[in-house]
């Protein structure tokens, strides 16, 4: 069992948990992710690691509560244990000293853009982050990464907070402006991921995208995580997760992330009625 | 050498031993069996078990235990069925073997001890395999004989790393640890048992035996370490320069799908048979929404291939309630490399078998799952590399089959994690580990055997790597306390 030292919210439906794995902490690259399951019947999920700590010996994960899984996670308190976790999985990300390396992240791929734009500056780069969320209130890990970039750019779909619009409009903004970006990296939902390098094709940017496939296993065994790059299958898993974006089939993996759409909202809705259940069940209790 | 003959304790003249008939195994109803993931086979009786062992003839040169890759001591264990000594038989196949209950389950015996038994020359061999697995499950219900045992070997100081938990691993950890070696087995799963768990269905390897066996090690003192990725948690430099560890055995298996290379390979639907296998055993996607992992449940699934791992995907596949589940196979049945025993009960289970086909496209709906897959039919041309004859597609012979899930179940080949991570151990061409006839690989106080020096192979050969690596790696562990002191 694997004990969390910290959970809390950091957004609506998004908690940061901070768990025990000295081993992991230790090995752990920027890019690399983790498997866990949640419970002894769980499913094996992969999550990538935002944040570790060597010392203190424990890793981050930053989780958005979409499914049965990720839902039953993120009940999951400070003290409270995960059945399984194994890692750190994929290889780390390739960094280099590119010029101005510019990080676009959605969602909570910005905990996970975090490590790699700190690793980027570290290699001596000029670091422009773009975050994009539907709303302020989703806008994660904003400050955090102010502190290790040059720059900070942000845009919501309602123009609640930054530029009213999307983050391929930021990075349209910041070439109007003169600036053109070395290297992106893109983190976040397929779409996004899929709309920048799509922009970025066209002008010849390098553009590296971060893949979050179903997997199993994680270790290349069963190829559930396969996608085309390039004409040529790859496993996420053991290839990846970061591929360049100019070759990935987008429509693909976005339909292969689907593919259990329908079991997943029959396994959320049981989750979800075990939930009421066991709440009313307090509430009898509490009113006896 | 010459081995002693064992104490005969058959007093039924060696003429009528040969008009017994071999013991048929009592098995679920196929009906019913195809409907649950319930034991197929149930096992002989203790009486059937007695009368079968009456039908070996104690040969004066017994060939069964050639026929056997860890020489288990077939007629002595015989005699003991014989003399109703159930648990001593079953600690007689313990001194070769520390996994009977498996190997009396998926063993190819026919092939191997059954096929050169000499009985088996004029008329059926002895069930040696059912005998196996009877004394290994009497043994387990009753006590478990020796595995009580509290005699514990003097502690050599030395330490041992077993990477991966499957057969080859568990053959090593059970022959080291009576050397007093203190091993330690880690495996990447969060289940004890590499494809004995995963890729083994409940139907025909029960996991409770498994978990069994796996505490015998357990109560003998061999460490397990769940959820740990040798090359990534630690590489195996680091297990043995900063953790300690004198030699390590990698056993890592043949864990990467081959898939065909053809269009639509990566529609929804479309599976590994690692996948499909692990998804329902190791996550028992078959108890979905109970345990979370999903898995499709198809009207007509195909499978394509012809080994055990194919049955075993199609047998999974009716059971999760396919209407129609396929072989396809391109080949014709005479050269599926699967046991008979398999393409038998697939058969009665209702399987239908699609031989001398060969599927060369699938093709998807638009929300990309696949809806039919575009085959060729085949005939058998001039014998191949492997000795069975090539097959070869026959001339506008193209057709289309609605299918709505695909298992391609064709082989594996070498997981890449500890090459990319230790390029200190010599791979060959297909990725397998470079290891000697005693599993020696290219670093030193490293072993390896198994799926990952030969390929994929069966669970008994797995078993027979790891026993010959731990002789040897018993001595280089000697040789390395001697060159210290």
């Amino acid at each position: 069992m694997y004990k969390i030292l910290k959970a809390e919210f950091i957004a609506p439906n998004v908690k940061s948990f901070i768990i025990e794995a000295p081993l992991i902490a230790k090995k752990r690259e920027a890019g690399q992710f983790i498997i866990l399951r949640v419970h002894d019947r769980g499913e094996r999920i992969p999550i990538t690691i935002a944040d570790s700590n060597t010392e203190e010996g424990w890793i981050n994960i930053i989780v958005q509560g979409l499914g049965k899984t990720s839902a039953h996670l993120n009940t999951l308190e400070t003290g409270d244990h995960l059945q399984d976790l194994v890692g750190p999985l994929g290889l780390p990300t390739h960094i280099e000293n590119w010029g101005t390396l510019v990080c676009i992240s959605g969602g909570v791929g910005t905990a996970e853009a975090l490590p790699i734009a700190a690793a980027g500056k570290a290699a001596g780069n000029r670091v422009i982050s773009i975050i994009g969320a539907r709303n302020k209130d989703l806008v994660i890990a904003e400050n955090q990464m102010a502190d290790v970039v040059d720059e900070v750019r942000i845009s919501t779909d309602d123009g609640s907070a930054g530029r009213h619009g999307l983050v391929t409009d930021v990075l349209q903004d910041l070439m109007d402006e003169g600036i053109v970006p070395d290297m992106i990296v893109a983190i976040g939902p397929l779409p996004m991921m899929a709309a920048v390098s799509n922009q970025t094709k066209e002008i010849n940017i390098p553009t590296m995208v971060s893949l979050n496939a179903i997997m199993v296993d994680g270790t290349g065994m069963c190829g559930a995580c396969r996608a085309t790059v390039g004409g040529k299958t790859v496993f996420v898993c053991v290839d990846g997760p970061e591929f360049d974006g100019h070759q990935v089939d987008f429509k693909e993996l976005g339909m292969r992330q689907k593919m259990y759409k329908k079991q997943e909202s029959e396994s959320h809705k049981c989750f979800l009625e075990r939930q009421m259940k066991k709440l009313k069940a307090e509430q009898v209790a509490e009113g006896v | 050498m010459r081995r002693k003959k064992p104490q005969s304790f058959n007093s039924t003249p060696i003429k009528e031993r040969l008009i017994i008939p071999r013991q048929e195994m009592p098995e679920q109803d196929p009906l019913q069996r195809s409907t649950n993931f319930l034991e197929v086979n149930l096992g002989l009786t203790p009486e059937q078990a007695v009368i079968e062992a009456q039908r070996c003839i104690e040969c004066a040169s017994p060939t069964c235990m050639d026929g056997c890759p860890v020489s288990i001591k077939i007629p002595d264990f015989i005699q003991l069925i014989c003399k109703e000594d159930f648990i001593g038989a079953a600690d007689k196949i313990k001194e070769d073997n520390s996994l009977p209950a498996v190997c009396g389950r998926v063993c190819p015996q026919e092939t191997q001890c059954e096929q050169v038994c000499v009985v088996g020359k004029r008329f059926e061999p002895v069930a040696i395999g059912r005998l196996e697995r009877f004394v290994a499950d009497y043994a387990m219900t009753h006590g478990n004989g020796s595995a009580k045992s509290t005699d514990k070997p003097k502690p050599s100081g030395q330490k041992v790393a077993v990477v991966g938990s499957g057969p080859a691993g568990l053959a090593v950890a059970s022959d080291l640890i009576k050397e007093g070696h203190e091993i330690t087995v880690f495996e990447a799963l969060h289940e004890f048992g590499g494809v004995l768990v995963y890729g083994i269905p409940e139907f025909r390897l029960p996991k409770a035996i498994l978990s069994e066996e796996v505490a015998n090690l357990e109560a003998k003192g061999v460490k397990f370490v769940k959820n740990f990725i040798v090359g990534r948690t630690m590489t195996i430099q680091e297990l043995m320069l900063d953790e300690g560890y004198d030699a390590v055995f990698l056993g890592l298996g043949a864990g990467l799908p081959r898939f065909m290379n053809i269009p639509g390979e990566n529609l929804n639907g479309v599976y590994s048979a690692n996948e499909f296998l692990t998804r329902s055993n190791l996550m028992r996607a078959y108890e979905f929404p109970e345990w979370d992992t999903p898995l499709y449940r198809a009207k007509h699934a195909i499978i394509v291939g012809g080994g055990n791992t194919a049955m075993d995907a199609v047998r999974t596949a009716k059971r999760l309630g396919a209407d129609e589940a396929s072989i396809v196979y391109r080949r014709s049945e005479e050269e599926m490399p699967a046991r008979n025993e398999e393409i038998h009960h697939a058969k009665e289970e209702g399987v239908e078998f699609m031989n001398l086909v060969n599927p060369i496209e699938f093709i998807g709906d638009e929300q990309g799952n696949v809806i039919s897959a575009k085959c060729l039919r085949m005939e058998l041309g001039e014998p191949d590399d492997s000795g069975r004859r090539r097959p070869v597609p026959m001339p506008e012979s193209e057709f289309t089959m609605d299918v709505d899930m695909v298992v391609i179940a064709v082989g594996n080949g070498s997981n890449p994690l500890i090459s990319q991570t230790t390029p200190e151990i010599e791979t060959n061409k297909w990725g397998n580990i470079v290891a000697d006839d005693d599993g020696r690989t290219s670093m030193d106080g490293v072993f390896a055997g198994g799926d990952i020096v030969s390929g994929g192979a069966t669970v008994i050969l797995a078993m027979g790597a790891g026993r010959k690596s731990a002789a040897a790696m018993n001595e280089y562990l000697k040789t390395k306390v001697g060159s210290q002191a």
